[in-house]
């Protein structure tokens, strides 16, 4: 009978890295580059730094690679590499007017101004196995893009243009108010270095939601459009581009750029028949959800928009409409720690329930 | 741009003494004297994600790493084991950056990062017993929302607490928590003293030793300063009780007075029982207690 648990900790825990590192190499297939997974693995690396919660494309592909392709596994790489680094700026707040815009989509009217830019989307492709993948060459792939730019290139240049905003041209008519919980308000919290105490403000939500877990948040999003909290909305936009990211000079000399980010921004908009507060009777309007994260993912960045819109409500009718239960579960980080945390050793506590099982067995038993 | 440059770039910031940068530090350091300054009260603090998972020690991580210095002797336990997998991978974590010496001796330790347990041998007051929490908010079983638990500790208000005592009472005729049973903290907060067994709450009571508590998922912090009240919440004809291993020791070192972790032999399936406490046993062992010896 031996007692295991105290020695040999150690040497099972140095056999098991190397184990997973052997179980990733065994194939002998060439081993992958990081640039092969920042430019060939985009979403994935898109997806790394949304809830990573930092936006690092080179980094990411990195804890992509580490992770050996798990995303969750590789956000939470990230945000530990985050914490080892202090915070010395703030950016300036972004207007996503000025994004140089690669993609940008309207669902309320069929005609925009500025337009419909569908940019790099498979939404309408037919979703077929491609065979030709498993056979795709290094030399076809560089003909293929030699071409696409020649072709680009032949047409004249054009800076690409700035789109106006769809939600504007509803404001401008009056038909956009924003609710009480919804007004923007100056970036009054920053959920990394505060602690998240409820109710949140609106800056706060919007941070716990712009780092969430893309599938949990398409899970609780699609409750509300379901049924489960009766939230109708309409896309008012879509855009996905890079965003010039500002900060204040150090030395006070007005403002600088520091670099772009790749972004998706979804507005939604949703009817409103709720009288402002305080003043008896309002007009019905339309009320606006808004999401952003990092990278293109256009279905976070949707969910987002529609959870926040649906938290926005002192009276929640379904689980997605309570902010506490909403924000206090769309990290992937935590709901994934704590899930696997299950597998750590139990033994203290299921020795005391076991003690309590059968006292309170025996009691049951004897009448006492 | 090629990823050698990045790597450039961010080379030499990885490991920053106790791996947290400096301002991180010095924010739990302030949330940690609220803490003590109320004593059973949970602070909110931003919580840093660490190298290690959500839910395994991150909160306890946190709170050693802004706590310790290079000159102190480090004891990291998990189910009162330092050689466990989850205890090796934590003590691995904080050697490598901070480079301090590590002891599996209870009396040697200046500080005990613990999760589950309370070491036996009674601590001093020059040492702090760190505690790893997966549920600060003791109300969370009667009351899911934050907000209206928050409510609840502000007005005092704990009948529901009390209620859920009551109602297990009723139903299976014993209070049926086996773990994480909640306490009374200086006459004032009900607070979750992490998931210890019932007996060590003893030990949090008058004791000479600070202590203190991590939540890093749930974001919290509390303190017990040291000669705290601290008592488990009872009725007068329904007492509080600790484990029962009447009739039970140690196989290893023959204790009849700590807590013991039930086990079975792979072989036959034998019941046998040994000190869940790793050190006091290993003591007993060395000082000639016991049937056997540590390789057995």
């Amino acid at each position: 009978m031996g007692y295991v648990a105290v020695k040999g900790g150690t040497v099972a825990v140095e056999n098991a890295e190397k184990l997973a590192k052997y179980f990733r190499l065994k194939g002998r297939s060439p081993v992958l580059k990081v640039e092969q997974i920042r430019d060939q693995l985009r979403f994935m690396v898109d997806r790394a730094m949304s809830e990573g919660s930092i936006y690092a494309p080179d980094l990411a592909a990195i804890a992509v690679k580490q992770a050996e392709g798990d995303p969750m596994e590789a956000a939470f790489i990230l945000r530990a590499y985050r914490s080892t680094q202090p915070r010395d700026f703030y950016s300036l707040v972004g207007d996503t007017r000025q994004m140089r815009v690669i993609r940008r989509i309207s669902a309320t009217f069929k005609d925009v101004p500025g337009g419909q830019i569908l940019g790099p989307t498979r939404d309408y492709t037919v979703r077929l196995l491609n065979y030709e993948l498993a056979q795709e060459t290094e030399e076809a792939a560089r003909c293929f893009v030699d071409e696409f730019l020649s072709d680009i290139l032949a047409d004249e240049f054009q800076e690409p243009p700035i789109f106006p905003k769809i939600v504007d041209l509803l404001r401008e008519q009056g038909l956009l108010k924003a609710s009480p919980g919804l007004e923007m308000t100056k970036p009054d919290a920053d959920i990394t270095r505060d602690g998240l105490t409820f109710p949140a403000t609106r800056a706060a939500r919007l941070q716990v939601l712009a780092r969430g877990e893309t599938g949990g948040m398409v899970t609780l999003a699609y409750t509300t459009m379901r049924g489960y909290g009766n939230i109708h909305p309409t896309l008012g936009e879509l855009r996905v581009g890079y965003l010039p990211l500002k900060i204040k000079h150090p030395a006070g000399h007005g403002e600088l750029v520091v670099g772009e980010v790749l972004v998706t921004e979804a507005e939604v908009v949703s009817q409103s028949f709720v009288s402002e507060a305080g003043k008896g009777e309002g007009k019905p309007t339309f009320t606006i959800g808004y999401g952003l994260c990092f990278g293109q993912n256009e279905e976070k960045a949707i969910a987002m928009a529609i959870l926040e819109r649906a938290i926005d409500t002192r009276e929640p009718q379904a689980p997605a409409q309570d902010e506490e239960f909403v924000l206090s579960h769309v990290d992937g980080i935590e709901a994934a720690g704590f899930t696997a945390h299950w597998k750590l050793p139990h033994y203290v506590t299921f020795q005391s329930e076991l003690d309590r099982i059968r006292k309170s067995r025996t009691v049951k038993e004897n009448g006492k | 741009m090629a990823v050698e440059t990045t790597l450039a770039a961010t080379k030499g910031n990885l490991l920053n003494f106790a791996f947290v940068d400096e301002n991180t530090k010095r924010e739990i350091r302030r949330k940690l004297l609220k803490a003590v300054a109320i004593p059973g009260y949970q602070v909110p603090f931003a919580s840093r994600e660490l190298p290690i998972a959500r839910g395994w020690g991150t909160g306890g991580l946190q709170i050693t790493m802004a706590i310790i210095g290079p000159d102190d002797i480090l004891k990291v336990i998990d189910q009162g084991c330092d050689g466990v997998v989850n205890a090796v991978n934590l003590r691995n974590l904080l050697v490598k950056t901070t480079g301090v010496a590590t002891t599996y001796r209870t009396e040697e330790a200046t500080i005990i990062q613990t999760r589950h347990r309370i070491p036996e041998k009674a601590l001093r007051n020059d040492q702090i017993l760190v505690l790893q929490v997966p549920y600060p908010e003791p109300l969370r079983r009667v009351e899911p929302s934050e907000q209206v638990t928050r409510q609840m500790h502000g007005e005092n208000d704990y009948s529901l607490a009390w209620l859920d005592l009551y109602e297990r009472v009723v139903r299976w005729g014993e209070i049926t928590i086996g773990s994480q049973y909640p306490v009374l903290v200086n006459g004032r907060y009900i607070m979750s003293p992490s998931p210890i067994p019932r007996w060590d709450l003893p030990k949090l009571n008058m004791a000479e030793t600070l202590f203190l508590f991590g939540a890093g998922r749930e974001k919290r912090i509390y303190a017990l300063p040291p000669y705290t009240s601290v008592k488990p919440l009872e009725f007068e004809d329904y007492r509080f009780r600790v484990e029962d291993f009447s009739g039970k020791c140690c196989h290893r070192c023959g204790s009849t007075k700590s807590y013991l972790d039930e086990t079975y032999n792979a072989a036959g399936g034998e019941r046998f029982y040994t000190c869940s406490d790793s050190d006091f046993c290993d003591e007993r062992l060395r000082n000639g207690k016991g049937k056997g010896s540590a390789d057995a």
